[in-house]
Order: C-alpha cells, then structure tokens, then sequence
C-alpha cells in the first residue's frame, strides 16, 4: 500500500488506486458526478478537484483520474479548489436547471444564483452511461456525438440503439436520472435510447422478466443451454 | 537508382547526381506550394513547360516546381537560376518573354521584379529582397531548392547525410546527447525539450515502441507544418528515422490531417522512395536498423493534435485526450512508449546531427535555440511563412520582414500561438520572440500562427472569433473546457452587441481562469488566453463597448450609428435605394427640384452598411 495525506489525515492507496477512491474509503467526501466505481475513471465533470502537492509543487488536479503516489500531499477544500468548483456547478447549473442532484450540490457549495442564460439540457454529459454500457454490460450501445457545445450522448445516428439488451445498467448509473425505463405488458422501453424490446414470460410465475434479446445475447456470451433462461431469476433461486 | 545498403553508397549515388548537374545550367523554379497554387502557379507551369519544349526543345533548361517558398503575398513566385532571379506575381502569359529574355538573353524583366515598397527601389536577386533578408532559412530554405517529389534533389541537397552519420558513427545515446545539448524544444507549442523526451522513451520498458509525427495542424491562418510536408518530407521523414534509431523504436507514425492533400500525397511518395532507397524499412542503409512509418489521416478536430486525443484517433478512436499522470513517452499509443514530435521539430533533428549542437546553439537565446517559423497573416504587407532565429522582435519580423501595415495604417497588436495564444499589444512590439518571453506576456509560441492587427480591429471582436472558434473545437469532455469557453463565447457575443454589463469583465476573467486550471489539456488550459489577454491589454476598449456602447475600431455592428450629413448630402437618393430595410428617407432631388437632405431611422436601420458603401459624396459618416 502506498501513503499520502489527504488534508493532512494520513491514508493509503494500492498501487494503480486513484485519489478519489481513496478519500472516499477513508470517509472524506469529495463532491463528484462522473466517477463510478465499478467503471474506469474518466475525468470529464471536474468537481472532484483537489490539489496536489508533489515535489513542492501545487497543481489542481482531478482526483479520479489522479494516481496514488508516495507522499503526495491532496487537499480537497483549499481556497482555490472551492473557488473552480463553485464555477463548474454553476455551469452544469445553468446547463440543466432542472436536474436535482445539481440543484442540491450547487446548494451545498454555495452557489445561490446563475449568472449565465440557462438552458434546458437535462444530460450533464457525465459519459457514465456509456462507459457502463461498454465495460461492464459489453454492449456498446450509446456513445457520445459531436465536438464542444454541441456534445450530446446518442444512440447511432439518434435513432434507435439497435445494440441495446434494454438492461437498465444506464439507468441505474446516470446519476441526475434522466435515463428512464418504461415496463408495459410484455414490453420494456429505454426511452432515451428510443429502444423497445420484446419481453420473455417466465415458464412458472408467468411474469415478464427480462427481454428476449438481452437473455440471448447472455447465452450467446456465456455459452449457456437454450433452456437457461426459460424460468425467471425469483422462480430459479 | 536501387537500393542503397551503405553510407559509401548514399555517398557516391550523391556525387553522381551533382556530377550530373551543371550548376551554371539556366534553371527555371515555380513555387508550388498552396499559396502559389491559389494564386494560380500551376498554369504558369504549364506555360513554361510548352514554352521550354518549343523553343529549347529540350536543350539544357530546366524546369522544377518546388515547395512553397514562403513569400505567398507575392505569388506566383518564380525563379531563375544561376542569377537567382526573382520574379513575382507572374501570369502564364508572362512565360514565354521570360524564357526569350531572362533564360536566354539574361535581361531583367523590371516589371516582374520586386519593387521596395517605400523606396521604389527594384530588387532583383531572392536574398535581397527584405522580406528574405532577415530570415534565417534554415530549415525551410530548402523548399525552394528541391522538388518535394524528387528524393534525388534532396539527396542532391545532402539529405539523408545526417542519418547515416547517426547509423555508422553515433550510438543512440550520442544522438540523444547531441539533440539534448542543441536544446531542441517542441515547435509544435509545448516547448518540452524533444531530447530528454527521447531519452525518457527510450528507458521506458517495453519491446515495442512508436515515434509519431505530429501534422495536424489546425490554427486558423498557420500553415507552416503544412508547407514543409508538402515541400521538403524527405527532411521530415529523415529526422523521424534519427529520432527512431535513438529512441529503439521499429515503427513510426505521421498523422497528418486530411485536409492537407498535398501533404499527404508528397509524404507519401517520400515514404515509398525512401523504402525503394534502402532508407527506411529493414536494414537501412546495411546498418541492420529496422524502422518503417504509416500514414494516419486526421479528420480535422483540432484538438486531434492533443498528443494524446491524436493518439486515440490513430487507434481508431474519438480523439479525445486523456490525463497524462503517466507520461505518452511510457504509456501512449497502445498502451506503449510513445516519442511524438512536430513537423518542424523533426525537420530539425538532421540539421543538428549533420552540423552539430555546438553550431546549432549559437543561434537563438538563452532557452530557445534554433530558428522557428512563422505564419505572418493579417494586417501586414508581405503576408507568408517566415522563418527567423529565436529572439528577432516582433518589430523586426512584422516591419522588416513583414513590410508594416498597409494602406499607412496604425499597428495594434500581434497575435501569436493560434486561436489559444494571446494578443500582444504595441508597447511590447520590442519583445524578443522566443518560449519563455511570449508565455510571459500571456501568449505562447504555440505552433507559429502570427496575426497582425491594426486600429480597424476590435479586440472584442477578436477575442469573440477565438472563443468561437475554441468552443466548437474544444472535444467537450471537460466541464470547465465545454461551458467555460461556450460562456466565454455567450459574453463577448452580449458585449459586441451592446448588451455588456459592467461586471461582465470580472465574470470573463473568473471564468477564464477557471477553464484554465480545471481543464484536462492544454486546449482548455489556453483557451482562455484570447479573452484574458485582450482584457489585460486592451481593457478599455472592453469599457467602452460595455459602458459607452460604442466599438472604437468601428467593427461592432450593433453598435454602430450611420448618420447622414445633411449639409454634404445631394439628395440624390443613392443610399435610400440602396438601403433593404427603407430606414432612409427624403425627398430627392429631379431637373426641377432641389430635393430635401436624405435621414437615416435608427429605429429601422440594422447597421449593414449599405448606404455607407453607395454613397459618392462621404455624406454618410460611421460612429
């Protein structure tokens, strides 16, 4: 394990760790939208700013992407930490007022008033949804389009994401929830990703489980009898 | 020519080509680079190609089109050797009498050659003309000598020299030691000293490792990179196999953007002539050293240059950057060492090897050796590619060289290092020109771009055409990147448009300097420069846009008022029919009447200028 001092509290990391995960095993909260940790860190909200003192040198870093090394020096509420991470609230803020999460976050550092045109974007671009979608669901049905102001996260061409097992995974992840799932009679609807699918009838309990193509493509990936999914997840166990 | 498979060879098969030469030999050059090309070189080409077939008949004149020669304004740019000739701005009309006079006679066309702007003198020779006489060409000099498509006139030239001087005489860590002791640093705008970078890639573990040419350059207005791939890529190539052999890379990259089709097709051939040569692919030159190099096209994101977003995309990814906490030079393209350098870093490296580092610090200052070149656009004179040794002024490059401003206009600031570079105002326009004194200043080297302005240009403006330009190519990923210079943008649009608030200088500043700090890379982290720097030079023009509503440099639209002057106006209707939204009235004048002095609405009027232009009579004034 290698230690480091977060606001002067001694912690330890593992080798490869990043910052941000280490704080927050350690209880020091550090606000943050993009990290998850069941994906890779990727560094795109900024909140999770610190800075780290290396050397003798302070620079302002994002945590998440920032790796564990001896010694370093991390604070996460300096003066001017606070200062940059007021102004990236008030800019997620001003993109989409109507998210809760941000709404509470701006509150929480500070952030009474916006001093830009809002819009009315509800994705903060976190970039979560895909990432899930691709490390750990392996479907890589969503990806972000377009360079700058005009980034949106679609499914291909803004049509229907033709890759997607309707697994919720995005769902569940995106952390201003504005990714929904619909569940009528025998069918399931991402609705962001315009993505309805066909859903399979458990041979016991007759309820609609899952969708017919999320379950093949499982069997497909995990080598599984034909029958296997033919009783529902309850009904199984 | 066959495979060459020892430095002997290269040698010999050198001397063949210049024994074969006769360097008194009446010799035609066209540039034919893309300044030229616009301006319509290639049927000056054609011209002297018929001209050259009908009357010498192929009897010893030779014809060569070459790489751009920098001096753009002026093109197309022809000359005639031996006497070195310059002619400027030729026609294809204008081949057949410079063949009867020049090429055969040896008479001076006066009307094709440069005439001195204020003193009238006439200039005959390329290397007195003054746009050339300052610069220190070096690296570029040779665009003009040789056909980019000819490995035989850059090896005429002496090329490939310096790669067999490090294969058969230098250890990898004697070229490393040699790169580091000239101090060569990045031209591509970071700076970072490219031999210690070398050497942090070549102890990097791993079997496998890149080097990479970066030619994705992507500033509006520079096109420095761009014209030595398309004018010398043998240069380039060479200094990529150098820095290969010392770094224990086998294979090599140039990612060059799509948009520069003349760059990839003329790396292209180099690339195949030098394999054909024995000069790159396996064994190069009987030395057993393997190394060989890919063409990666870029789809013109400019922060496809971000070493490690260019990395992403020639893995066939969205060229994103990603954190550097581990350096490219131990985990870049692919996971393995990677050594990206610019262009002109490259064509660098064999000039070192071949004259040595002690040569090679002897120009430039201090902490900037070499010459660097620039792309001098805008308000100036001579506009082209110039390339000066570290520390000439900006005076020196934008009056010596660049002619001064046209039409006795006032200078106003020069924009240097691109779209993210800042603008530096006259008071500093004695600065010497290197890394380390134009990041003092608030702008950087950046990759060259240097734009000249003068009083018409509004700094406001100018800051707002950056940000426009940054927030459409900044890759969205960072917050502070993607909302900063989109809101940066939104706020100098209000401020050009009158609807400035007095704390919208403070807002900019905070903002600026939050995109700087919070942002992943260098794009975000410069992006601001455009604003912040224009406030700190320029503060009050910010004032008075925002307290007085007024532009200074009358370019605002929004905030201009057209007013006819009523006792200069004729009433002769010119203006009213001219005008599209019927702002102006009046009674116009006929045989009979006298007519009434026309007025413009300003309720009505949307500031298009039209009645402005129409006017014969300067009754209509601007304010």
């Amino acid at each position: 394990m290698i230690p480091f001092t977060i606001d002067g509290q001694l912690v330890e990391g593992r080798e490869g760790g990043n910052v941000l995960e280490v704080a927050l095993d350690a209880g020091i909260e550090i606000p943050h939208l993009c990290y998850n940790e069941s994906v890779k860190p990727y560094g795109a909200c900024r909140l999770c700013l610190v800075e780290v003192e290396r050397h003798g040198r302070s620079r302002m870093t994002a945590s998440c992407t920032y790796p564990v090394q001896e010694g370093i020096e991390v604070f996460t509420m300096s003066e001017k930490v606070l200062r940059a991470r007021r102004m990236i609230i008030e800019l997620l803020l001003a993109m989409c007022p109507g998210d809760k999460l941000i709404q509470d976050m701006a509150k929480e550092l500070g952030v009474n008033q916006v001093r830009f045109k809002q819009e009315d974007k509800d994705c903060i671009l976190c970039g979560l949804c895909a990432r899930v979608c691709e490390e750990v669901v392996g479907a890589h049905a969503i990806q972000f389009a377009f360079r700058g102001d005009r980034r949106e996260m679609i499914a291909p061409f803004q049509g229907e994401a033709m890759n997607c097992i309707a697994c919720g995974a995005c769902v569940v992840i995106c952390p201003v929830d504005v990714i929904k799932m619909k569940e009528q009679g025998d069918e399931r609807t991402i609705v962001r990703w315009k993505r309805t699918l066909k859903m399979k009838q458990c041979k016991v309990c007759g309820n609609y489980f899952a969708p017919h193509f999320q379950l093949e493509k499982f069997k497909e990936k995990a080598k599984l009898p034909k029958d296997f999914f033919d009783v529902c997840y309850t009904c199984r166990s | 020519m066959g495979r060459l498979s020892s430095p002997q060879e290269l040698e010999k098969y050198g001397n063949e080509i210049l024994s074969a030469r006769d360097p008194n030999q009446a010799f035609i050059t066209v540039c034919g680079g893309t300044g030229c090309h616009a301006s319509g070189c290639h049927a000056v080409v054609d011209a002297f190609k018929k001209v050259i077939q009908e009357k010498a008949k192929g009897n010893g004149v030779g014809l060569r089109v070459t790489g751009c020669h920098g001096f753009c304004e002026r093109g197309p740019l022809v000359v005639i050797y031996p006497q070195k000739i310059l002619y400027q701005k030729v026609k294809p009309e204008d081949a057949s009498r410079i063949f009867q006079e020049t090429v055969l006679k040896g008479r001076i066309l006066e009307n094709l050659v440069y005439e001195h702007p204020t003193t009238g003198e006439k200039i005959v020779a390329e290397e007195d003309v003054p746009f050339y006489k300052k610069q220190m060409r070096i690296i570029f000099g040779n665009n003009g000598n040789i056909d980019p498509t000819s490995i035989e006139d850059y090896i005429a030239v002496g090329g490939y020299r310096a790669l067999a001087k490090a294969l058969f005489s230098m250890t990898p860590e004697q070229v490393i030691s040699e790169v580091k002791k000239a101090n060569l640093r990045g031209r591509g705008g970071g700076g970072f000293p490219a031999g210690l970078k070398w050497e942090q890639c070549r102890n990097a573990p791993g079997d496998i490792k890149y080097v990479i040419c970066n030619a994705d350059e992507g500033d509006p207005g520079a096109y420095m990179d761009r014209s030595l791939l398309e004018g010398n890529p043998h240069s380039v190539l060479e200094g990529m196999v150098i820095g290969a052999y010392a770094i224990g890379a086998h294979e090599g990259y140039v990612f060059v953007r799509h948009e520069y089709p003349l760059a990839v097709v003329n790396i292209g051939i180099a690339i195949q002539q030098a394999r054909e040569s024995g000069l790159l692919g396996k064994d190069i030159l009987g030395s057993g050293f393997d190394f060989d190099v890919k063409i990666s096209r870029g789809g013109g994101a400019f922060v496809a240059g971000e070493s490690t977003a260019l990395m992403a995309t020639i893995e066939g990814n969205v060229g994103e950057p990603r954190a550097k906490h581990i350096h490219t030079v131990i985990s870049g393209l692919w996971d393995r060492p990677s050594n990206l350098n610019n262009v002109e870093t490259w064509a660098n490296v064999p000039l070192i090897i071949n004259q040595g580092a002690d040569w090679y610090t002897q120009i430039g200052t201090e902490g900037s050796k070499g010459t660097k070149i620039f792309s001098l656009v805008g308000k100036v004179n001579n506009t082209g590619l110039v390339e000066v040794p570290m520390g000439i002024t900006l005076r020196e490059i934008v009056y010596d060289i660049g002619g001064g401003i046209p039409e006795g206009k006032k200078f106003k600031a020069v924009q240097t290092g691109g779209p993210s570079g800042g603008c530096i105002p006259e008071s500093l326009i004695d600065l010497p020109v290197d890394f380390d004194r134009l990041t003092e200043v608030g702008s950087m080297m950046g990759s060259g771009g240097m734009i000249v302005m003068d009083e018409s240009t509004c700094m406001v403006d100018v800051a707002k055409y950056f940000m426009n330009f940054l927030k459409d190519e900044s890759c969205g990923k960072c917050t502070s990147c993607r909302e900063g210079t989109k809101r940066m943008h939104e706020i100098l649009t209000e401020i050009s448009e009158g609807r400035g608030k007095p704390e919208h200088i403070d807002l900019l500043e905070e903002l600026g300097w939050v995109t700087a700090e919070a942002s992943l890379c260098a794009l975000g982290g410069t992006a601001p420069n455009p604003a912040l720097s224009t406030i700190k030079y320029f503060r009050h023009e910010y004032e008075e846009h925002i307290l007085n509503k007024r532009c200074p440099a009358k370019v605002c639209r929004a905030l201009l008022q057209y007013k006819i002057l009523s006792d200069v106006c004729t009433s002769c209707g010119r203006c009213a029919k001219a005008c599209p939204v019927e702002a102006i009235t009046g009674v116009q004048k006929t045989k009979k009447e006298k007519g009434k002095p026309f007025r413009i609405d300003p309720k009505k009027c949307i500031q298009c200028g039209m009645c402005f232009e129409s006017c014969k009579f300067e009754a209509i004034e601007v304010q």
